[in-house]
């Protein structure tokens, strides 16, 4: 059969094309694979109709429960999504091309690019960002390599209040290498400062803490990044960007690195991905970060442009001293995200930030109203709160998973002893009638 | 004073003890327009042609190589803000640093000039 | 063109937000809050879309020009793989890690189960992750379960090096650095594939693994592979394949076959999902059995009743190489586009790689040199060293297609090749358009001779014309001030 519209050619075509060749048959092009070598079997199924594709692929989609409520975050938040991003990201001319090696026919990509640069800048009040990473947890571990390379150390603090994916990743990035992780224990839902400040000596190259962290809590840093420096150290923060409308910036912080993911600012759930990671620094680590970077620059007639830069540092250069291995990023995820914030903008992040909290804050005092749910008394929270239930978190989520509700990810499987530990999310999505249902099942599950 | 070279394309002028280090008016050329020098810390013991600094242009990056083993006593900071310099005038004022000459016998392992521009006519 | 920022009137928005039905929160301690709103732009929704509209028109792009960017396998991205795709963009991956969350999702499992399968069956593996986010995060992946791999046998500290021909992607030597070795790298023979004697001397039992692109980036099968995996196996080397270049020989040759023990798959190219302007991509990897225990968590099995489950507490595993099961979006779009495809479909696409990069290679012969004259495979590469004579570089040569609405080849990789000109069409492209391709090509070679300063002007066309990289490397203006 030789019926696919994805590959054009007529049989005309392709006797006159093997003719220039001069091999008799598509065969013989194939000939420089040994014979003994070649494939047995290939047992994928026939092919179909692009309509019939599409069916199959509604009824797959069809096995995953709809209509979930979501009050799960973990990494992965339930967001608006402005009409304009899916419109203006699903331009061809973006979603088709790939990195912008020839600068001249790819300014397209390369300003938005530099926009997204800037906007993550702005965002995290740091001096320069690439053009985008995988992930929120690859991002982190991307700047402790980073700042193995700047220090020369061999020693990574990770504060335990950071997303066990987030940590596993890193743990993961550095298994082979010869780099010791030490993990702090949290300390009812915040960084144990005394037991950091006992493990940070001249071989520690960063610490690395989340805000909000993985609990919800809210924190400030600026003191700790005073002490990390002393050190000789460098900071890194993993932030959450729909927060920064609301937050003291890392810049602001003191943090040397800055990284998150980037899925919340216009990039659907998709179970998973795609999104991107995004990672920003103080300029005087420019030459050490990883990926892609954007410059400024002038043509021959000195108009403004935009070309990939420094690209010394990266691997199809400098092979396997490169800064990292990332070749292919999260170009059109990034490419959401500038769209993204630049529809809400300035003010809007402001707003949607408070929105979040609002809301989050509501539930809280809605779900502390039930008898013998309760929160830390000491934690100031974003969209994001810890709560304590009367009995296993496990079973009341899996029984709400049941009504529609994912009620939040209960802590147990994370942490030792928090058996009885969920924690919510709230976001802007939310409204306050699926709230108030919330809070009413989860007083009918804690009372069966 | 006399300057000898390796085949890796640096050059080290030695007078009193101490040898300037730079790369070759060949090297400099062959890198284009060089974006960034990353030179030694004052005081960094390198052995002959262990890794001194690396140097990068638009498309291409290389490791500096020392042609002497020694202690680096001074680096040239004007290339932090001015890299072009290794381009304008590699052989003199693009040197990139001082090494305290541990052992001149080493120097019979390099090229003098006249041997330097044979073996640059073989490449 | 103005930058977005420019084009901000304080106090504008582009988007409404929902209004609150809840009551305010108290306000945050001001230590934890920010001084100042960061500075986005504040332009109304019409500005905004007219500014990305513009933007997006600034770009060639797969389906605007053809774009036989070698190594990288353009091909045509059907649409009906975003529709399909988007039917999933509601479901949150944490709900499949949940306490009898897997329940939900049995159809994302499902998908990501049988992707797997499927890929497996293609590459001839056993068994297949799909955590890995691109081709260069697979590369990595599988390396650390090489080293996982060692490390249970007791051959941590033995296993050193990682061999990688000189004509490898920059990625293989950069991901084996990461999981921890150091690089052995082999020449090129004459006769374009790795040199097997330089190969058999460079190996000891100190190396963990060999990592190959098969066909290799000249676009030629290595008709010695069994051999070097032989020979890598003997000293318990493990064989890694590059599956970058797997376009070209799907249904024909796997790579689990012929030896090699881990692969990743660029689902963004041999699969037909786009790239997005520099991705996402996706990097499944393929491993055989013995690699099994070792693979990323969580890892999706398949219970006696059908029924898909979540792995998670593993001892053994590398852990976890991202946040959740990897690009999922772009894996839906991969896995539409092999269903669509199916057996047939699939080997006609390595076919056509095949038949158009030699009917490219053929036309163009008599005008560019080629170093490597035999059958290539999906890609071939050319040198501009005649053109090089008359002072035309290979990127010159790039910036005169730019002029005639081609996007250029990959031009100076593989590095081996001085002035590489890397030309890899792909199945989706017709005749009349790749012979519309040759004539451009064949008229660059002649103006080389007989005006080379056009081709150092060119592009002509364009918005902008070539660009001052050393002044962007040198002044590293890379986010905009104000």
């Amino acid at each position: 059969m030789n019926d696919s519209h994805y590959c054009p050619h007529t049989p005309e075509e392709i006797a006159e094309m093997l003719s220039v060749i001069g091999v008799a048959g598509v065969e013989d092009l194939f000939a420089p694979i040994p014979a003994e070598l070649r494939a047995k079997t290939f047992n994928i199924p026939p092919g179909m109709s692009e309509f019939e594709t599409y069916d199959r692929m509604k009824a797959i989609a069809g096995d995953n429960t709809q209509g979930i409520t979501h009050y799960i975050g973990g990494g992965f938040y339930d967001h608006i999504i402005p009409s304009v991003v899916d419109h203006l990201s699903g331009r061809a001319e973006f979603y088709t091309a790939y990195t912008p090696y020839q600068p001249e026919c790819s300014q397209g990509t390369l300003q938005a690019l530099f926009e997204y640069q800037t906007a993550i800048c702005r965002l995290t009040g740091l001096d320069v960002s690439n053009a985008s990473l995988y992930d929120g947890g690859t991002a982190c571990a991307e700047a402790a390599m980073m700042a193995l390379r700047v220090t020369g150390r061999n020693k990574i603090v990770v504060d335990g209040c950071v997303s066990p994916f987030s940590r596993q990743v890193l743990k993961t990035y550095l298994f082979n290498l010869d780099v010791e992780v030490v993990e702090i224990a949290p300390l009812d839902g915040l960084l144990n400062r005394t037991e950091l400040a006992a493990v940070l000596d001249d071989s520690v190259a960063a610490v690395l803490v989340q805000n909000p962290n993985f609990f919800g809590c809210i924190e400030d840093f600026t003191a700790l990044a005073g002490q990390v420096h002393s050190a000789g150290a460098l900071l890194i923060g993993s932030v959450y960007p729909i927060a920064l409308g609301m937050l003291k910036s890392p810049g602001e912080t003191g943090m040397d690195i800055a990284v998150g993911d980037g899925q919340c600012l216009g990039n659907p759930l998709s179970f998973g991905g795609p999104s991107f990671g995004f990672i920003a620094a103080a300029k005087k680590y420019i030459r050490n970060m990883p990926g892609r970077i954007v410059g400024e620059t002038v043509d021959r007639n000195g108009k403004r442009g935009y070309v990939l830069t420094l690209q010394a540092r990266e691997q199809h250069i400098k092979r396997h001293k490169a800064t990292s291995n990332i070749c292919s990023n999260q170009g059109l995820c990034a490419l959401r995200g500038l769209i993204f914030l630049s529809s809400v903008g300035k003010e809007g992040l402001a707003d949607l930030a408070r929105l979040n909290r609002d809301k989050a804050e509501y539930a809280k005092a809605q779900l502390t109203a039930i008898p013998g749910v309760t929160v830390l008394q000491t934690a100031v929270t974003f969209n994001e709160f810890t709560i304590f239930l009367p009995k296993s978190a496990d079973a009341v989520v899996a029984g709400l998973l049941d009504k529609g509700i994912a009620a939040g990810v209960p802590l147990g499987q994370y942490y030792d002893g928090s058996e009885n530990c969920l924690v919510v999310t709230v976001t802007e999505k939310r409204t306050k009638k699926e709230i108030d249902l919330f809070v009413k099942e989860l007083e009918v599950a804690l009372c069966n | 004073m006399s300057m000898y070279f390796t085949k890796e394309h640096e050059w080290v002028k030695v007078k009193e003890g101490i040898g300037a280090v730079g790369i070759s008016e060949h090297a400099a050329h062959e890198l284009g327009d060089i974006t960034f020098v990353e030179l030694p810390k004052i005081g960094a013991v390198v052995k002959q042609f262990g890794v001194l600094g690396s140097i990068e242009s638009v498309k291409a990056a290389s490791d500096i190589f020392a042609p002497v083993s020694g202690k680096v006593v001074k680096i040239n900071d004007a290339l932090d803000t001015a890299p072009e310099i290794v381009n304008e005038s590699a052989e003199d004022a693009g040197w990139m640093a001082w090494v305290e000459i541990a052992d001149v016998a080493e120097l019979k392992n390099l090229m003098t000039q006249e041997q330097y521009d044979a073996y640059l006519k073989t490449l | 063109m103005q930058l977005i920022y420019e084009q901000s009137t304080p106090g504008r928005r582009g988007v409404k937000l929902p209004v609150s039905d809840v009551p305010a929160a108290t306000a945050l301690p001001t230590s934890l809050l920010r001084t100042e709103k960061a500075g986005l732009a504040e332009v109304s929704e019409l500005d905004l879309v007219r500014h990305f509209t513009n933007l997006s028109r600034r770009n060639y792009s797969v389906d605007t020009n053809f774009y036989p960017l070698g190594s990288c396998t353009m091909k045509y991205n059907a649409k009906v793989l975003e529709n399909a795709a988007s039917l999933f963009a509601p479901f949150h991956p944490m709900t499949a890690l949940l306490p009898g969350g897997g329940e939900f999702c049995q159809g994302s499992l499902g998908m990501l189960y049988d992707l797997g399968q499927l890929l497996a069956d293609i590459t001839g593996m056993d068994e297949v992750t799909t955590q890995p986010l691109a081709g260069a995060h697979g590369e990595m992946t599988g390396i650390m379960l090489v080293a996982a791999y060692h490390a249970a046998r007791g051959n941590k500290a033995k296993k050193k090096y990682v061999v990688v021909p000189d004509s490898s992607h920059g990625t293989n030597p950069a991901s084996a650095a990461i999981a921890g070795y150091e690089i052995i790298t082999v020449p090129t023979a004459s006769y374009g594939d790795m040199d097997l004697e330089l190969f058999k001397a460079a190996m000891n039992d100190e190396v963990a693994a060999v990592m190959m692109t098969c066909p290799n980036t000249l676009g030629l099968f290595n008709p010695h592979i069994k051999e070097i995996s032989d020979i890598a196996h003997s000293h318990d080397a493990l064989m890694y394949y590059d599956g970058a270049n797997l376009n070209a020989i799907m249904g024909k040759v796997k790579p689990g076959d012929v030896g090699f023990d881990v692969i990743h798959v660029n689902l963004h190219k041999t699969f037909g999902t786009p790239h997005g302007g520099g991705g996402p991509g996706s990097g499944p990897v393929g491993v055989k059995k013995a690699l099994i225990p070792f693979l990323p968590q969580p890892r999706i099995v398949m219970d006696d009743a059908g029924k898909l489950l979540l792995e998670t507490d593993k001892q053994g595993t590398i852990g976890r190489t991202a946040n959740f099961f990897g690009n999922f979006g772009v894996m839906a779009k991969a896995y539409a586009y092999i269903i669509m495809l199916g057996r047939e479909g699939l080997i006609q696409v390595s076919e056509q790689a095949v038949l158009n990069a030699n009917y490219i290679k053929e036309r163009l012969k008599p005008y560019y040199d080629l170093p490597y004259d035999m059958t290539c495979m999906h890609e071939c590469v050319f040198s501009a060293s005649k053109q090089l004579e008359h002072g035309v570089h290979a990127i010159d040569i790039a910036k005169f297609l730019i002029d005639r609405g081609y996007h250029p080849p990959t031009v100076y990789f593989p590095m081996i090749v001085k002035e590489a000109i890397m030309i890899e069409p792909t199945e989706t492209e017709s005749k009349a358009t790749m012979d519309a391709f040759i004539e451009v090509m064949i008229e660059a070679a002649k103006t080389a001779e007989s005006n080379p300063q056009a081709l150092h002007d060119a592009p002509l066309t364009m918005p902008i014309s070539r660009l001052d990289e050393t002044k962007a490397a040198r002044e590293q203006n890379v986010c905009c001030v104000g």
